[in-house]
């Protein structure tokens, strides 16, 4: 069992109708995950500004995750399309910013996905310890 | 300054067991704004709501924050409470500690106390932020569109008339009816489709609430729910349907043939036709794109004179109406007239074609004598080529053995992957009603297997094999032509284990159920999706099977996936209810989580236009500058616009900036 002071902090961002259904599946399903992750609901992972992320890994979060819903799935019809798009040049931009861009992960994970939404915690946050903590992070978990 | 009430429930164990709850009440105390911390053993009891309620009339707090199971359950209960006791249910927030935490950290108790901690903390945060939001109404159109007129839509537009809304039924064909008109009878009862569909027909035509527009197209439609603007384009019939009487005399002069679809292309109609003799209306067109212009007489130009008698000349149909409704002199307009109506709510009802034999290169489709089983159901029906007599299309002899092969394009991976659900049933009903008529024929049937699930519908095919049909499990491999007419069949036996092979006089392909090319543009007009079968997409598979991610519009029948008559009658019924409830309402709530642009904010770059997926977003004038403006009724709320802003002009009620950048500092403080 992990001590939570060597857990990294990952701030969340997960679509209410799918991403983060996902995660509610997966306390229905009782899917086992490390306690590093907590989901910040918001309509559409459309919704999520590339500030909100940047500013994440500025105050010393480990790791960074948005949860949108598959292409084809969006209940907004395109917003994960537009949200693709926007992540794909703030990879650049954390990188620019002195971060490793593997602190922050798009993933599509659909409300029938819970397990799917346990397996991608638990391997992020491997990774981010791999990787080791933030080195703004300000302490605390 | 707000004062955040703090409420933590254990939910029995569920939270408690692993949570320590009274650590997570204390550390809540003591965050910023917080002046009351309190837990209970279920919140969402009586006596928990009443503790919130409570503190809210003593005036205590006024913000919420529930930290308990999942905002997607609890959350409207617990606004309801505030709402009871004066307080916008706006200025709540929900902290998710159960779903996503004691459920899932079982394993971890102090991990999973510590993260309740900070997700409490961002409950706060957001909390601390959140503003009294108002749900406004806008007023309804008491009207609908049902477009498509088959079963289906005849169904639904029965029902919205039955429940006093005005009901505009939209048919692309000159008459109502769909594919069931073409069908001979059917499956399981054996009731014959025109005696059970033609009074409907005839019915939803003269309903006083209903106004039937065939011959016509969905052109264009704007608004959303409540308020649809909807052109729709009347063709043009060349035929005054005012003096029309359905008499068919033009049909009868008119020498220009053209494959007739009705008949599944097994016999030709005229250029001047009626759809079929039970069309509702029973008005004739000219199909202008294959009309010979005999005597000269193109539309919009003056007959020429007999030189002898001095009398026009006009064209065979021109002559043989003895309505006058045909006046060729009339300059048409042949991109037809355009009629606007304004609803309140939509059903989609546009049914499905069948694949066409071509695809099967393998069923020798060259061959007169590969039929699909749609052009069975025309040569066994009464009003079909061959008048009901069952004759092959080579020679129009009666056959002797016939093979059904199903799933042609259906459960194949090189066309589609689904079941078309009807052609067992249809396939079986077909065997049956030849067998009955002919005992002498020779019926093979092949399946991969028989899918017979439905109301009195194993029977039926039990009762099949009873007659002496033969059924075959195992696809077939090909076709091969034979001299004579006939054709050779390669199959397998599943349950002999054994191939056969055998001569066939006709083989019936049971081809696969598919959305028509034109719903792809009418799918864009609505802003329908597909789904992964390429129908169109219900908002929800179980809960919301007639619903769309539309607000307004529904789905009925076979557009949405292939399904039976019974189920397609069920789910128009279903949507036509579903289609009634704003217009019954009278007025529909817009939910307050919508963004709004501050103009005095905004630049008028138009970024944000069209990024909107329901076109909501237009530049209007303010003060003299393009401003950005967002229509109320038409935002959903998903917020892509307020993200892209670059002057952070445009707030997403409920999901702020302010509010977000609060949590993010309460998860990384």
């Amino acid at each position: 069992m992990s001590a939570p002071s060597e857990l990294p902090n990952i701030v969340g961002f997960a679509c209410q109708w799918c991403t983060y259904a996902g995660a509610d599946l997966a306390g229905n399903l009782r899917a086992k995950y490390p306690p590093s992750i907590k989901l910040i609901k918001v309509p559409c992972s459309g919704r999520v500004e590339p500030e909100y992320i940047l500013e994440a890994l500025a105050n010393g979060a480990d790791g960074v995750l948005v949860g949108g819903c598959h292409f084809g799935d969006c209940h907004y019809k395109e917003g994960n399309y537009k949200t693709a798009n926007r992540m794909m040049i703030l990879k650049k931009l954390i990188e620019d910013s002195g971060f490793d861009s593997r602190r922050f992960r798009l993933e599509w994970i659909s409300g029938a996905e819970g397990y799917k939404f346990a397996e991608v915690v638990k391997e992020f946050t491997e990774e981010l310890q791999a990787i080791g903590p933030n080195p703004l992070k300000k302490g605390g978990n | 300054m707000a004062k955040v009430g703090v409420y933590v429930c254990h939910c029995g164990t569920n939270i408690a067991g692993v949570i320590d709850v009274e650590a997570v009440r204390d550390y809540a105390s003591g965050l910023p704004d917080v002046v009351i911390a309190r837990k209970d053993l279920f919140m969402c009891s009586d006596s928990g709501q009443e503790m919130i309620k409570k503190d809210i009339k003593d005036g205590l707090v006024d913000r919420v924050v529930v930290a308990a199971c999942t905002p997607r359950t609890h959350e409207p209960i617990f606004r309801a409470a505030c709402e009871k006791a004066g307080l916008n249910k706006y200025l709540f927030e929900m902290a998710n500690i159960r779903d996503q935490n004691s459920w899932v950290h079982g394993h971890d108790h102090a991990g999973a106390t510590a993260k309740a901690l900070k997700i409490v903390a961002s409950a706060v945060g957001k909390a601390r932020n959140l503003e009294p939001l108002e749900e406004k109404f806008v007023p309804v159109t008491d009207a609908a569109l049902v477009i498509g007129g088959g079963i289906g839509g005849i169904s639904a537009a029965l029902e919205l008339a039955r429940m006093g809304h005005k009901t505009y039924l939209v048919e692309k064909e000159p008459s109502i009816g769909g594919v069931m008109a073409q069908l001979d009878k059917t499956f399981p009862t054996n009731d014959c489709s025109a005696c059970i569909l033609t009074p409907k027909m005839v019915e939803v035509y003269n309903h006083p609430n209903i106004v039937a527009l065939t011959y016509s197209e969905v052109d264009d439609v704007s608004g959303y729910i409540g308020n649809f603007n909807v052109k729709v384009r009347r063709k043009q019939a060349y035929v005054d349907w005012v003096k029309c009487t359905g008499c068919g005399d033009c049909a009868s002069k008119c020498p220009a043939k053209v494959p007739d679809r009705f008949n599944a292309g097994l016999s030709e109609r005229r250029a001047a036709y009626i759809m079929f003799p039970q069309a509702v209306p029973k008005k004739a067109v000219i199909d202008i794109d294959n009309c010979l212009n005999c005597a000269g007489r193109e539309i919009g130009t003056e007959p020429k004179v007999n030189a002898k008698t001095g009398k026009p000349i006009l064209a065979p149909c021109e002559k043989a109406c003895p309505a006058q409704a045909i006046d060729r002199s009339i300059a048409h307009d042949p991109q037809g007239e355009i009629v606007e109506i304004q609803v309140g709510s939509i059903v989609v009802a546009t049914g499905f074609q069948v694949m066409e034999k071509d695809w099967f290169k393998e069923m020798a489709p060259a061959s007169p004598n590969v039929i699909t089983a749609l052009q069975l159901e025309r040569i066994i029906s009464a009003t079909g080529p061959s008048e009901g007599k069952l004759t092959r299309p080579s020679d129009h002899e009666k056959p002797h053995v016939i093979s059904f092969l199903s799933c042609m394009g259906s459960r194949d991976e090189h066309f589609h992957s689904y079941c078309s659900r009807v052609c067992c049933m249809y396939m079986i009903k077909q065997a049956r009603l030849l067998k009955e008529k002919y005992p002498d024929l020779v019926i093979n049937m092949h399946f991969i297997d028989v899918r017979s699930a439905g109301k009195g519908y194993d029977e039926y095919y039990t009762g099949a094999r009873a007659m002496g049909i033969n059924i075959f499990k195992g696809k077939v491999g090909g076709l091969e032509m034979l001299p004579g007419d006939k054709l050779r069949v390669l199959a397998y036996d599943m349950e002999g284990a054994t191939p056969i092979e055998y001569e066939s006089d006709l083989v019936v392909l049971a081809t696969a159920i598919e959305l028509p090319g034109d719903a792809v543009s009418l799918a864009q007009k609505l802003g329908l999706q597909f789904c992964g079968s390429n129908f169109f997409r219900e908002l929800h598979p179980k809960l919301g099977p007639v619903e769309t991610a539309v607000e307004g519009l529904f789905l009925a029948g076979c557009c949405q996936g292939p399904k039976d008559i019974p189920d397609t009658v069920s789910q128009a019924k279903g949507a036509a209810a579903a289609a009634a409830v704003p217009l019954s309402q009278g007025q529909v709530k817009i939910e307050p989580i919508i963004s709004e642009v501050h103009p005095e904010q905004c630049s008028g770059c138009g970024i944000c236009a069209p990024l909107c997926p329901y076109h909501a977003i237009s530049l209007d004038d303010y003060g003299g500058h393009p401003r950005a403006k967002i229509e109320m009724s038409a935002c959903k709320g998903c917020g892509v616009c307020a993200s892209a802003c670059p002057s952070a002009a445009i707030v997403l009620h409920g999901y702020e900036d302010t509010q977000i950048f609060a949590q993010i500092e309460a998860l990384t403080a």
